[in-house]
């Protein structure tokens, strides 16, 4: 039970000192998520509205088609990543397998179904009466989406923000792209899960800390824009 | 809708368990029905399972796989394996999470035992590691260095050629820091990649950056189809590693299962096992995997 306290006194000490491999491992984290997020947003969001206020045949079974795909598991993705991006695979050219453009690759196939998934859902249900007030305004198709992106863009925001939680909170992915490279591919969640199975447990328990500290902040944020709007 | 969601949901649950325990009672029967030539029925019982605390090596390798389906056949004590780093499994025992241990770090487990964490310690067998490396070899490391590890890891170093490392702690890893230790080299800098991996996911990663690494022989056979690497060095005294067996101390953690502990300790250890240990892997890669050294 010892250890457990340990862990504790030594991750607070490793926090309060900015520990400079703990820096590393959480800067990375972050830039590969965030990257991700962000590229995930501008592919999805204006699709995700596009189908989300178009009416065609088989809207349901397509409805349900991306919410499965939201809750994709990460070590498929990061499987499927890896095969393509492996040495005989068809991006093999590229060197680009246990690398950080790795990683943020994988993650943004990861969180593109969720955000839009969240964002179609929203759209769908929200967007008509905005679609409608567009219409009478005389907008065309990219006017109307664009409008819609502007007066949901709280609720996005959030669809966002959940994006990045699961993105940094993630390990199959990552660590199967990536391998968890010191100094390299080396983040969070795959420092977390090694320290386990090397059983030492202070900077684990560091970085949970952290990692919990990231989540609390971003969504302290989103909320507080939340109230103010 | 929702309430009928909840039904199904409620239904695949009573279905599920009533399920696994359609499951489990046939197999009990078949297990007594087994074991009928008498007295081992409640000896079964009493015995049931330990929890066997080892490296990712004897695992990924398949020996386990081989081995431990004839021990619970012959003994009925179920087996459940940990494949973890030789760090965590050393730790595992001094927690009492499992009941015994098959590790290879020889100075660590000596130290273990005297601490009164384990009852005692035997050798096993033994199993050697290898430099692995691209195909074309661009340091020429086996055609100088055939047999001297110490010697090609100095070039490596010297050329600062990529080498990934587990870094994970693991038996093999401190194996490796040991032989650059000897070579009284301190690796470090771009090419000496930490990967803190298992040696599965070290040994694709050494492919994909047409580095080093040392591996353990059985790991890289099962594995050579789907990497474009060559064993470089192999055979050097420095390289070899020994395997050994420790039951968990049940003063220091009481719900350790001894007796049962011991019985795995005894039969791995026999002579017929020996002999198991060392047919396995001939048939596939023509040659055995581990060498059997049990005193």
């Amino acid at each position: 039970m010892n250890y457990i306290l340990e862990g504790f006194k030594e991750a607070i000490r490793l926090l309060i000192s900015l520990d400079k491999e703990v820096l590393s491992i959480v800067s990375l984290s972050i830039i590969v998520s965030t990257s991700a997020t962000i590229f995930a947003s501008i592919i999805s969001i204006p699709l995700a509205v596009y189908f989300g206020i178009k009416k065609f045949k088989a809207k349901r079974l397509f409805s349900r088609i991306t919410y499965t795909f939201m809750s994709i598991p990460s070590v498929i993705v990061g499987l499927v990543v890896a095969i393509i991006l492996s040495r005989k695979g068809p991006f093999g050219h590229l060197n680009l397998l246990y690398t950080k453009n790795a990683m943020i690759i994988a993650q943004t196939l990861l969180v593109i179904p969720l955000v839009f998934g969240l964002t179609y859902g929203l759209t769908k249900s929200r967007g008509d009466v905005i679609e409608r007030i567009a219409f009478t305004l005389g907008a065309n198709k990219w006017d109307t989406i664009v409008l819609i992106i502007r007066e949901l863009k709280v609720d996005i925001l959030v669809n966002i923000a959940t994006a990045f939680s699961r993105a940094i909170s993630e390990v199959g992915a990552v660590m199967i792209v990536g391998g968890n490279i010191k100094g390299y591919t080396r983040v969070m969640t795959t420092t977390i899960s090694m320290m386990n199975s090397m059983g030492d447990y202070p900077m684990a328990i560091a970085l949970g800390i952290i990692l919990l500290l990231i989540s609390f902040i971003i969504h302290s944020l989103i909320y507080s824009y939340n109230r103010e709007d | 809708m929702k309430k009928i969601s909840i039904l199904l949901l409620i239904f695949l649950l009573i279905f599920t368990t009533a399920c696994t325990k359609n499951v489990e009672t046939p197999t009990n029967t078949g297990q007594v029905e087994e074991t009928q030539d008498e007295t081992s029925q409640e000896q079964v019982e009493a015995k049931g399972s330990i929890i066997l605390s080892t490296t990712t090596s004897t695992q990924d390798s398949g020996l386990l796989d081989f081995l431990l389906p004839i021990f619970t056949e012959e003994t009925g004590i179920e087996v459940k394996t940990i494949a973890v780093g030789t760090g965590k499994a050393l730790q595992m025992g001094r927690d009492g999470e499992a009941d015994v241990l098959l590790v290879h770090s020889k100075a660590d487990e000596i130290k273990f035992v005297e601490e009164g964490y384990g009852t005692e310690r035997r050798d096993v067998m033994y199993n050697d590691y290898i430099l692995v490396g691209p195909k074309d070899d661009p340091l020429n490391l086996k055609t100088d260095y055939p047999n001297n590890i110490l010697e090609g890891l100095k070039r490596i170093a010297e050329k600062e050629a990529v080498f990934v490392s587990r870094g994970d702690d693991s038996g093999t890893h401190k194996k490796e820091l040991s032989i650059w230790k000897t070579a009284n080299i301190e690796p470090s800098g771009a090419w000496y990649l930490e990967a803190g991996a298992g040696m599965g996911d070290v040994l694709k990663i050494t492919s994909e950056k047409q580095g080093y690494t040392i591996s353990d022989r059985g790991t890289y056979l099962s594995m050579r189809d789907v990497l474009d690497l060559e064993i470089i060095i192999e055979g050097d005294e420095n390289l070899f590693n020994q395997y050994g067996v420790i039951p968990v101390n049940p003063e220091k953690n009481p719900h350790v299962n001894i007796d049962a502990a011991i019985e795995f300790m005894n039969w791995i250890t026999s002579d017929r096992v020996q002999d198991l240990i060392k047919e396995f892997g001939v048939e596939e890669y023509g040659q055995p995997l581990f060498i059997p050294n049990a005193k």
